[in-house]
């Protein structure tokens, strides 16, 4: 556990020109390891399990959804014709 | 075949298991907390008819005549937020909930009987910021908060108001967090998920959307005080915010909140068709599925609130499909109850009365959605009274209706006592005819064109406003009239046993009112939900 | 005081609760819903975030330059360390080993308030370069960098709004635990009875993971960054 937490986060040290994905991918990825070590989700019920994945699901709807509006709205040049 | 659970000494229940202001304040029994959020939720819901009563007198005449518009703004505002946040929005599950869920899983009381007190007592704070803003003037907003008004325009105590809902939401958190642990993890042995009363499948999939959206309004409405304390832009499109963005926020909760409204209500009616046709109710694993279906499909409409408001047609073609696959589910359970009408055994008491109030308000109320989830016609009727007649059907016809027939159906159990039944029949039937009255006008007039949440219309437009105030002075007879018998009852009503209707459930195996441990000895249970087949139609209900 | 382990969990157990298994599950189950609920908590800001970077990416950028990448990077660590405390405190909860579990909480502790400090530190350079939203908000070099100072503003009112959030239940984790300490120094846990550790230790390892994600969206926006 403690190489796992000081490998990653020397990994910080050289993330100068990364960009934002690769650092998502890492953050998420520590995250995944706390969630299922640290808070012991690996070893809980399935029930906790699935209110975790539910969770980050809504989320990502708030997200997702959102976005579809944002994304889009600059499609339609010229409205009404 | 059932079996009755029999208590020590009939007289010892939770209510006089202890007398006096410090054991009500600082109980951690269901059942007293259920009462205590009866006091309050009602004293909410006479203060958003208050409001609701000077908007109608304002309607009467075309001009704005009694108020001005600024006050005007401030009426519905009012109206508004104390009847969502701080009525509908508690009604069933923090008083019906609270008092029957355990009862109906067999268990002594919820997982966290300490968090269920502080959620009434967060619940009370908030409403106590909520009326403080409305008596030193009022909020003008609209309960939707739009901003940059809400956070930059208006001169009226938003933040309090806000800090008000910020902190009732909680309250509805930590209700929903309670519920859900409870069904999990409190169920008696052999009370399966499938034998569960309906009842606490609305209200576990309510719960659910409490969980996962209130906090999202919680911190929108955070974020509208910083903005209008701190004067970020957040929301502000002069300082390069987006108004959108608040809406967006906004109604990811705002629109599974109605379905938080309703489901327990949709709970509550399938327990009463259930109990007044003597059968089962027919596909009882498709009501409980669409339950969840329903709280699940909510999350996943909320733009169409806002298909004028600016956001790209691409996206409101996506929320108008999906909000055309949200009516499903519902549609489902008004054809499951209908279905368990068939050929049932039909008694007409009061809770059945209300009950067949909302099966068809219901249905014109979800129908009248499925018509604004339609692009075309929203634009037409948007910001108009049809969309106002669409969500009261849905929520006065509906869910106060089920509300009603909840606390009549009930009644006996919480109390130990009848209503007078006559009295109670004359005010379902005011109560219908005078909400048809107040809001099936509303349709045509928003169809004509008359633009919601204006206090001044052109002259054409009177008559029916004149019929819909004329409606709601005999609603409002409807909503007073339990008022008094009800409080009548608990002196002179008739003692009720424990199953006064005969009817299936754990609930109805324990004394009225039920001993504060609910239960002397754990239940275990050996019957599907429903069994009226063989339930005997003898009321005593002896043994162990 | 030598209550046995078998004495503090049955004095433990609520008289709802069947057992004590039933009523660590409850608890356990109830404190992950909690944290369902801060999810979507933070998850409102994330959203409110992910629209305006996407809008305003160059201003997010300018903005993102002030940041001080090593402290935040210290602070990442920080808060690691304090999670692995947490969960070794935990474990030392799970097998009765109390004068270690007390220990490491302290340490827990420590970590918290270093972890606040150095925030402080950055809150502090922040708010003398006038970059705290409001009318007293000034960004220089906005115009060499083409970007529009109003829109540097929503990436502060952001930056503040989120870490501020996030310090705020920082504070409260850090009372938690102490609460724990106190009660945990007096004998109260067992390898019977340890679900408050393990629930303060859930929330804890939450606040830890918010940072995760947050130094990222707020420090690491650009490909080039002075440090």
């Amino acid at each position: 556990m403690v190489l796992t937490g000081v490998t990653v986060f020397a990994s910080f040290i050289e993330l100068g020109d990364w960009n934002i994905v690769l650092a998502l991918t890492i953050a998420s990825i520590k995250a995944t390891l706390v969630v299922l070590f640290f808070m012991h989700l690996y070893y809980s019920s399935k029930l906790t399990k699935v209110t975790m994945i539910a969770a980050v699901f809504f989320l990502f709807l708030l997200l997702a959804l959102s976005m579809t509006d944002y994304l889009t709205r600059g499609w339609l040049t010229n409205p009404g014709r | 075949m059932a079996t009755a659970v029999q208590t020590t000494v009939e007289t010892d229940n939770y209510l006089n298991n202890g007398y006096g202001l410090k054991s009500w304040l600082l109980t951690k029994d269901h059942k007293r907390i259920a009462i205590l959020y009866l006091i309050s939720i009602t004293a909410m819901f006479f203060v958003g008819g208050f409001f609701a009563m000077l908007i109608r007198l304002e309607l009467l005449t075309p001009a704005g005549d009694l108020v001005s518009s600024d006050t005007y703004n401030k009426l519905f505002t009012m109206h508004g937020i104390s009847m969502i946040f701080f009525f509908l929005i508690p009604s069933v599950p923090a008083v019906l909930g609270n008092f029957l869920i355990p009862l109906m899983i067999g268990a002594k009381d919820l997982a966290f009987p300490r968090l269920n007190l502080a959620s009434w007592y967060i619940y009370m704070i908030g409403a106590i910021f909520a009326l403080v803003s409305m008596i030193s003037g009022g909020v003008d907003t609209g309960w939707t908060f739009y901003t940059p008004f809400s956070t930059t325009y208006s001169n009226t105590h938003v933040i309090g108001a806000a800090l008000g809902i910020f902190i009732a939401g909680f309250a509805s958190i930590f209700t929903g967090l309670n519920f859900i642990v409870t069904i999990h993890r409190m169920r008696a042995p052999g009370m399966t998920w499938t034998r569960l009363p309906l009842f606490c499948w609305s209200n576990y999939a309510a719960s659910i959307i409490m969980v996962l959206g209130t906090p999202v309004v919680a911190i929108t409405i955070l974020l509208v005080a910083l903005e209008r304390l701190f004067h970020i832009g957040v929301f502000n499109p002069a300082l390069g915010g987006d108004p959108l963005l608040f809406q967006h926020l906004f109604w990811f909760y705002s629109h599974p909140a109605v379905y938080i409204m309703i489901l327990p209500g949709m709970g509550v009616i399938s327990e009463i068709v259930t109990c007044f046709s003597r059968k089962r109710v027919f596909g009882y694993e498709f009501v409980a599925l669409a339950s969840i279906a329903i709280a699940v499909l909510g999350f996943l409409v909320w733009a169409h609130h806002m298909f004028v408001a600016g956001i790209s047609v691409y996206a409101a073609l996506v929320f108008s499909l999906l909000s055309y696959l949200v009516a499903i589910p519902s549609a489902v359970k008004v054809f499951n109850w209908t279905a368990t009408l068939y050929k049932g055994s039909i008694r007409y008491d009061t809770p059945m009365l209300y009950a067949f109030g909302f099966i068809g308000l219901f249905t014109v109320g979800g129908l009248t959605g499925v018509f604004l989830a339609s692009l075309g016609v929203d634009v037409h009727v948007t910001d108009t009274y049809f969309v106002v007649a669409h969500f009261h059907y849905v929520m006065v016809g509906g869910m106060v209706l089920a509300y009603m027939a909840g606390l009549h159906f009930w009644w006996p159990k919480i109390t130990g006592r009848m209503y007078p039944e006559g009295w109670a029949k004359l005010s379902a039937l005011l109560v219908f005819v005078g909400f048809n009255l107040t809001f099936f006008p509303q349709f045509i007039l928003g169809y004509m064109g008359m633009p919601r949440r204006y206090h001044a219309y052109p002259p054409e437009f009177q008559v029916l406003n004149v019929l819909s105030t004329a409606g709601s002075s005999v609603l409002a007879v409807g909503y007073v009239l339990p008022m008094i018998y009800f409080l009548w009852s608990l002196r002179y009503g008739k003692p009720a046993g424990p199953n006064p209707w005969n009817a299936v459930g754990l609930e109805w195996m324990t004394p009225s009112p039920p001993p504060t441990h609910n239960f002397d000895e754990t239940p275990v249970v050996t019957w599907e939900a429903y069994d009226y087949e063989h339930q005997p139609e003898e009321e005593v209900r002896v043994g162990h | 005081m030598a209550t046995s382990d078998i004495e503090i969990a049955e004095h433990s157990l609520q008289h709802h609760f069947a057992d004590m298994d039933q009523q660590k599950d409850a608890s356990t189950f109830g404190m992950w819903l909690f944290l369902v609920t801060e999810i979507m908590f933070f998850g409102g800001l994330f959203c409110a975030y992910l629209v305006y970077r996407a809008t305003y990416y160059q201003a997010f950028v300018a903005g993102s330059q002030t940041m001080n990448i090593w402290l935040g990077a210290t602070n990442t660590a920080v808060l690691i360390c304090s999670s692995l405390s947490m969960a070794l405190g935990v474990r030392c909860a799970q097998i009765g080993k109390t004068k270690m579990m007390v220990v490491l909480l302290l340490i827990t502790i420590v970590f918290g308030f270093g972890f606040l400090g150095i925030k402080g530190v950055e809150y502090h350079e922040h708010w003398i370069n006038h970059q705290f939203p409001g009318p007293n908000f000034q960004f220089e070099g906005a115009e060499a960098g083409g970007v529009n100072p109003q829109n540097v503003q929503i990436y502060f009112s952001l930056y503040w709004a989120m870490t501020g959030l996030h310090a705020l239940h920082m504070i409260i984790g850090i009372g938690l635990v102490t609460w724990i300490v106190i009660a945990g120094a007096r004998g109260a846990y067992s390898p019977d009875y340890y679900s408050p550790v393990e629930n303060v230790g859930l929330y804890w390892h939450f606040v830890d993971l918010v940072w995760i994600y947050l130094f990222p969206l707020l420090y690491l926006i650009s490909k080039k960054h002075g440090g």
